[in-house]
C-alpha cells in the first residue's frame, strides 16, 4: 500500500506524523511545568524530593520526544531542519542550552560532592521549564507570523535579522507579540499539565499541604493560559496568512488565511475546540474536585490543541515556515520534503511507531500503578 | 558560494562539532559497554537470588546512570548541530541522513528511555523477570541506537545508495539497504561496539583494582573482575579483527585517509607499516623533506597486506593521490579538480538552460555532468594539496590507537590468569596499571575517531561534498562565541560528573 502512495500524500501524511510527535511532545512537558512549580509548590525538602522523584521517571521520554521530533522533521522535511536550526541559530541553541543543563540535573541534583550545589541544579529545571518552553512556543509561532530569511539559489539559507531567530520574541513588533503569547500559553499550559500529574502520581496522604497547593496551581495557571489562549485564537482568525496560490507553488499574502484554513477543514476546529475543553475539564476536575485523573484528559487535550496548531499553518496550500523578507523562499510541505523515496522508506519505519507506543503504555502503567510516595525518596538510587 | 567563505567560521565549526563530539564520547562507550556488563550481573542475581550480586548490581548501576545522564546531555546538542552549523549539508543530505537519525529516535531512544527508568526504579514496583528485561534492553535500546548513528557516519565516509539531483542540488537516496547495510557501516559498529564494551571492562576494572588495592569490598571487587575480564577479552580480540577489517575498508574507500594516517607520501609495493617513528610535522606534499624525524621502523609488507590482502601490492600515497600516478593508475586529486570543475560547469550550464526552457541544451548539459558527477566535490576544492589532511594528527592517533589495542588483550589475560591463579590480590603492579586502564581505553577510544574524522578532511562527504560548502552561513564570531559557550558547560558539567562519580565509588557498594 505505502508504495502506491502519491508525493503529495506522503508530504502530508509526514506533516501529520511529524505533529503527533510535536504534540505528543506537548502533552508529555508536563515535566517541565512541574519543574517549573517545584520551588512554589514545594515548601520542604521532603516535598522537593518527591516532585523531582515523581517527574524524574519521565523526564527522558519527553527529551526522547523533542529529540525525535528533531529526527523526524530533518529525515521528512530537511530544508525546514537546514533553514530553521541554521538560521534561527540563537534561539535554537538556547532552547537547546536549557535541554542539556536540564538532562544532568536530575541525576546531578542530591548527590554527594555535585559542586554547585542542588540549587543550581534546581534553576536549570527552572531554566528549562519556563525559557525552554517559552522560546519553543516563540519559535512554533513563527509558523504563523514568519522569519527573517532568504534562500539562494540551492536553497541555501541568509538570516536578514542580527538576532537569529531571537527577534521572534525580542523584536518590538506585533509578531513577537503573537509569538511571546504562544511561548506564554505553552508555559502555563506546562505548568497547568505538571499541577495535574503530580496530584496522579503523588501519595497524596502523605503531603496534605502540597496537594491543596498543587490542587490550586493547577487552576491558577489554567486561568494565566487562557488570556494568551483567547488572544492567540483570536489573532488567528484575522490574520493574514501565506498561501500557495497556483500549481508553480507561487507564495502570496492571503487574508484571513488561518480562518479560511479552519473553514477548509473543520476538523482542525473540532480538535481545537475537544482540545481546549479536554483541558478545561481536566484542569476544573483536578483543582474541584478530588479527582486524580485530570492529567489525563489535559493530556489528551493538549496533543489536540498541539496537533491543531501544527496542522493549521500547513494545510490546504499553506506555507508553514514563511520569510517574511522575501516571500518565494518560505517553506511549505510539497517543497521542503524529502524525495518520495525516502518518505516511502520512513513510512515503512513508522509502521513499528504503534508498537513502541504499545511497550512505552505497558511499561507507564507498570511503573505509574504506586504512586510516589516519601519511601521512594529514601532509596539510594533515588534523586 | 565559494566566494564569500569565511574560512575561519568553517574551523570553528568543524572545531566546535569535534568539541561535542569528542565530549560525547566521553561518556557513550561506557554506557554501551557497562549496559552488556550490568545485564550479565543483573542476570546472575535474578538466576541465584544472592543479595551480594543484587548489592553489586545496584553499585555498577548507579555509576551507569550517573554518567548515562551527561552522555543525553551532550548528545542532543550533536544532533541539532547538523543543522545549526551545518545546514548546507542538512539540506543536501537530509534526505539520506536524516533517516538514520530518526530511525534511531523511533526504535532505540525510546527503548533506552523507557526501560532506563523500570531499570533504575523498577527493584519493588515490577516482577523481577520484566525488571531484568528492562536491563537488557537498556543495552539493546543504547547500542542499536549506536548502530543508526554509526550507518549515518559510515554513510559520510563511503556515500553509497545514493545519487545527486541536478534539479535539486541535493542528495538523494536509491536504495535504503545498501546505506543500512553498507560494509563500512557493518565494520564501524562491530568497531565502536567491541570497542565500547572493552572500554565498559576497563572501568569496572579500574574501580574494582582500586578496591584491591585498598583492600575494599574484596569480594565484590573480584567477582566484577571475572565478569568484566572475560567479557573485555573476547571484544579486545574481536576489536583488533574488526579493526583491521576497517583499515582495508578504508584502503578501498578513502585512500588519502590510510596514506594520512601510515604518514605514506611516496606510493609503495610491499609497503611497511611504521611501527616507531616520529612523524615531520612541516612536511608538506610538494616538498622533499623527510617523512620522519630520524629512526623509524617499518614492518615490511604489512602494510600492503592490511590495505589490499597481499604482501606485494602497490599502496599510493598522498603524492600519488594529489598528483597523480600514471604507472600504477592512480587519479590524482590534479586530475580529479579538472574533471570536478567540469562537472560544475555543466551542471550551472545544465540549470540555466533549464530556467531559460531550452531542453534540447538541458539535455547535452545535463549527459557532460553524468560523465565527471563522481568527481562533483573536487571541483569546489582551490588547491589539489587541499585534499591532504591533516598528517601528523591523524598518524599519531592512528598509532596511539593501535599500540594500545594491541596492548589491551593482554591486560585482560593478565587479570584472567591471576584470578585462576587466586594470587591477583598480591599482584600490585598489575592492579597499579589496571586502575588507568580506563584512561588509556578512553585515549585509545578517542584518537579512533580523530583517525575517523581528520582523515576524512576535507570532506564531509566523502569526495562529494567539501566542509566549505557544508556550513551555515554563519560569523565566526556566532559560532566562536557557541564554541565557547559549550567549552565551559560542558567542562564545568565533566568536573561535576567526575567529582561525583569518585565520591560514589568512595563510598562503594556497601552504602547500597
Amino acid at each position: 500500500m505505502i508504495e502506491r502512495l502519491d508525493y503529495a500524500t506522503l508530504q502530508h501524511l509526514w506533516w501529520l506524523l511529524c505533529s503527533v510527535v510535536g504534540a505528543l511532545f506537548l502533552a508529555m512537558t508536563f515535566v517541565q511545568g512541574g519543574q517549573s512549580l517545584l520551588w512554589q509548590m514545594a515548601k520542604t525538602r521532603t516535598e522537593k524530593d518527591l516532585i523531582i522523584n515523581s517527574l524524574g521517571r519521565k523526564w527522558e521520554l519527553t527529551f526522547t520526544t523533542l529529540v525525535l521530533f528533531g529526527g523526524a522533521l530533518f529525515a521528512s522535511f530537511p530544508k525546514f531542519y537546514s533553514t530553521s536550526f541554521g538560521g534561527a541559530y540563537w534561539v535554537w541553541i538556547l532552547i537547546l542550552f536549557t535541554f542539556i543543563v536540564q538532562a544532568v540535573s536530575y541525576e546531578f541534583r542530591r548527590k554527594p560532592w555535585n559542586i554547585f550545589g542542588s540549587l543550581v541544579y534546581e534553576g536549570f529545571l527552572f531554566l528549562n521549564g519556563v525559557v525552554g518552553i517559552l522560546l519553543i512556543g516563540a519559535a512554533v509561532g513563527t509558523f504563523y507570523t514568519g522569519s527573517n530569511f532568504q534562500l539562494d539559489a540551492n536553497n541555501f539559507v541568509t538570516w536578514t535579522h542580527p538576532f537569529r531567530g531571537l527577534e521572534a520574541a525580542l523584536s518590538p513588533s506585533v509578531s513577537s507579540l503573537f509569538n511571546i503569547a504562544v511561548g506564554l500559553f505553552l508555559v502555563f499550559n506546562a505548568r497547568t499539565l505538571g499541577a495535574m500529574y503530580l496530584v496522579n502520581n503523588l501519595e497524596l496522604g502523605e503531603v496534605p499541604e502540597m496537594e491543596s497547593r498543587l490542587r490550586a496551581a493547577c487552576w491558577q495557571n489554567l486561568l494565566l493560559s487562557l488570556p494568551f489562549c483567547l488572544l492567540i485564537v483570536a489573532s488567528l482568525l484575522f490574520m493574514r496568512g501565506y498561501g500557495i496560490v497556483d500549481a508553480k507553488g507561487t507564495i502570496e499574502i492571503v487574508s484571513f488565511k488561518y480562518l479560511r484554513n479552519l473553514l477548509a477543514n473543520p476538523w482542525l476546529l473540532v480538535l481545537l475546540v475537544a482540545g481546549l475543553g479536554l483541558v478545561i475539564f481536566g484542569a476544573w476536575k483536578t483543582a474541584k474536585t478530588t479527582a486524580t485523573r485530570g492529567i489525563w484528559y489535559g493530556g489528551i487535550g493538549t496533543v489536540l490543541i498541539g496537533l491543531t496548531v501544527l496542522l493549521l499553518p500547513a494545510y490546504n496550500n499553506t506555507a508553514f515556515y514563511p520569510s517574511k523578507v522575501d516571500l518565494q523562499s518560505s517553506l511549505t510541505i510539497y517543497n521542503a520534503s524529502s524525495s518520495p523515496y525516502t518518505l516511502k522508506v520512513m513510512t515503512y519505519v513508522a509502521l513499528t511507531i504503534p508498537f513502541v507506543l504499545a511497550y512505552i503504555a505497558y511499561t507507564w502503567r507498570q511503573m505509574n500503578r504506586n504512586k510516589i510516595g516519601i519511601e521512594d525518596t529514601g532509596d539510594k538510587a533515588a534523586y | 558560494m565559494i566566494e564569500n567563505l569565511d574560512l575561519g567560521m568553517v574551523n570553528w565549526a568543524r572545531a566546535q562539532f569535534a568539541l561535542t563530539a569528542m565530549y560525547h564520547w566521553l561518556f557513550v562507550p561506557l554506557t554501551l559497554g557497562i549496559s552488556w556488563i550490568i545485564a550479565f550481573f543483573h542476570t546472575i542475581y535474578v538466576r541465584t537470588g544472592s543479595e551480594e550480586w543484587k548489592r553489586l548490581t545496584k553499585f555498577w548501576m548507579k555509576l551507569f546512570g550517573i554518567n548515562f545522564a551527561i552522555g543525553v546531555a551532550t548528545g542532543i546538542i550533536m544532533e541539532f548541530e547538523f543543522g545549526t552549523n551545518w545546514s548546507n549539508y542538512s539540506w543536501m543530505v537530509g534526505d539520506i541522513f536524516g533517516a538514520p537519525l530518526a530511525i534511531e529516535g523511533i526504535v532505540a531512544f525510546f527503548l533506552e528511555a523507557t526501560f532506563f527508568a523500570v531499570m533504575f526504579f523498577g527493584w519493588n514496583r515490577v516482577s523481577k523477570g520484566f525488571h531484568l528485561f528492562a536491563t537488557w534492553m537498556v543495552a539493546a535500546g543504547s547500542n542499536l541506537s549506536a548502530v543508526w548513528i554509526l550507518v549515518a557516519n559510515a554513510w559520510m565516509q563511503y556515500p553509497v545508495g545514493q545519487a545527486f539531483n541536478p534539479d535539486t542540488a541535493r542528495f538523494e537516496m536509491q536504495n535504503f539497504f545498501e546505506v543500512a547495510f553498507s560494509p563500512y557501516a557493518v565494520n564501524k559498529f562491530t568497531h565502536a561496539t567491541s570497542s565500547s564494551m572493552m572500554l565498559g571492562a576497563f572501568f569496572v576494572i579500574s574501580i574494582s583494582s582500586w578496591y584491591l588495592l585498598r583492600g575494599r569490598h574484596v569480594l565484590m571487587a573480584k567477582r566484577s573482575i571475572v565478569v568484566a575480564a572475560c567479557l573485555g577479552l573476547v571484544a579486545s580480540i574481536f576489536t583488533i579483527f574488526n579493526g583491521d577489517e576497517s583499515a582495508y575498508e578504508i584502503a578501498q574507500v578513502q585512500p588519502m585517509k590510510l596514506a594520512a594516517f601510515e604518514g605514506l607520501y611516496e606510493g609503495q609495493t610491499n609497503a611497511g607499516l611504521v611501527a616507531f617513528g616520529v612523524i615531520n610535522r612541516d612536511k608538506k606534499v610538494y616538498d622533499t623533506q623527510p617523512a620522519f624525524h630520524g629512526f623509524n621502523i617499518h614492518i615490511p609488507g604489512l602494510l600492503s597486506l592490511m590495505a589490499n590482502r597481499s604482501f606485494n601490492s602497490f599502496v599510493p600515497g598522498m603524492k600519488d593521490l594529489v598528483y597523480g600516478n600514471a604507472e600504477h593508475d592512480v587519479l590524482g586529486a590534479v586530475q580529479k579538480m579538472e574533471l570536478g570543475r567540469k562537472a560544475v560547469a555543466s551542471l550551472d550550464a545544465y540549470r540555466q538552460a533549464k530556467k531559460a526552457g531550452d531542453a534540447a541544451a538541458a539535455e547535452v548539459q545535463l549527459a557532460a555532468f553524468d560523465e565527471h558527477k563522481e568527481f562533483l566535490g573536487y571541483g569546489y576544492l582551490n588547491k589539489p594539496e587541499e585534499a591532504v589532511p591533516p598528517v601528523a594528527l591523524s598518524f599519531n592517533a592512528f598509532h596511539v590507537m593501535v599500540f594500545l589495542g594491541t596492548l589491551f588483550p593482554l591486560i585482560f589475560i593478565g587479570y584472567l590468569y591471576f584470578s585462576y591463579k587466586g594470587t591477583l590480590e598480591r599482584k600490585k603492579w598489575l592492579l597499579g596499571l589496571g586502575t588507568i586502564t580506563y584512561i588509556l581505553g578512553m585515549i585509545a577510544s578517542q584518537a579512533g575517531w580523530i583517525v575517523a574524522e581528520v582523515g576524512r578532511q576535507p570532506w564531509s562527504i566523502q569526495g562529494l561534498l567539501p566542509v566549505t560548502i557544508a556550513r551555515t552561513n554563519l560569523t565566526s564570531g556566532t559560532v566562536q562565541t557557541t564554541f565557547f559557550l559549550f567549552l565551559v558547560l560542558f567542562t564545568l558539567l565533566l568536573i561535576a560528573e567526575i567529582s561525583i562519580m569518585v565520591k560514589q565509588i568512595n563510598i562503594g557498594p556497601e552504602e547500597n
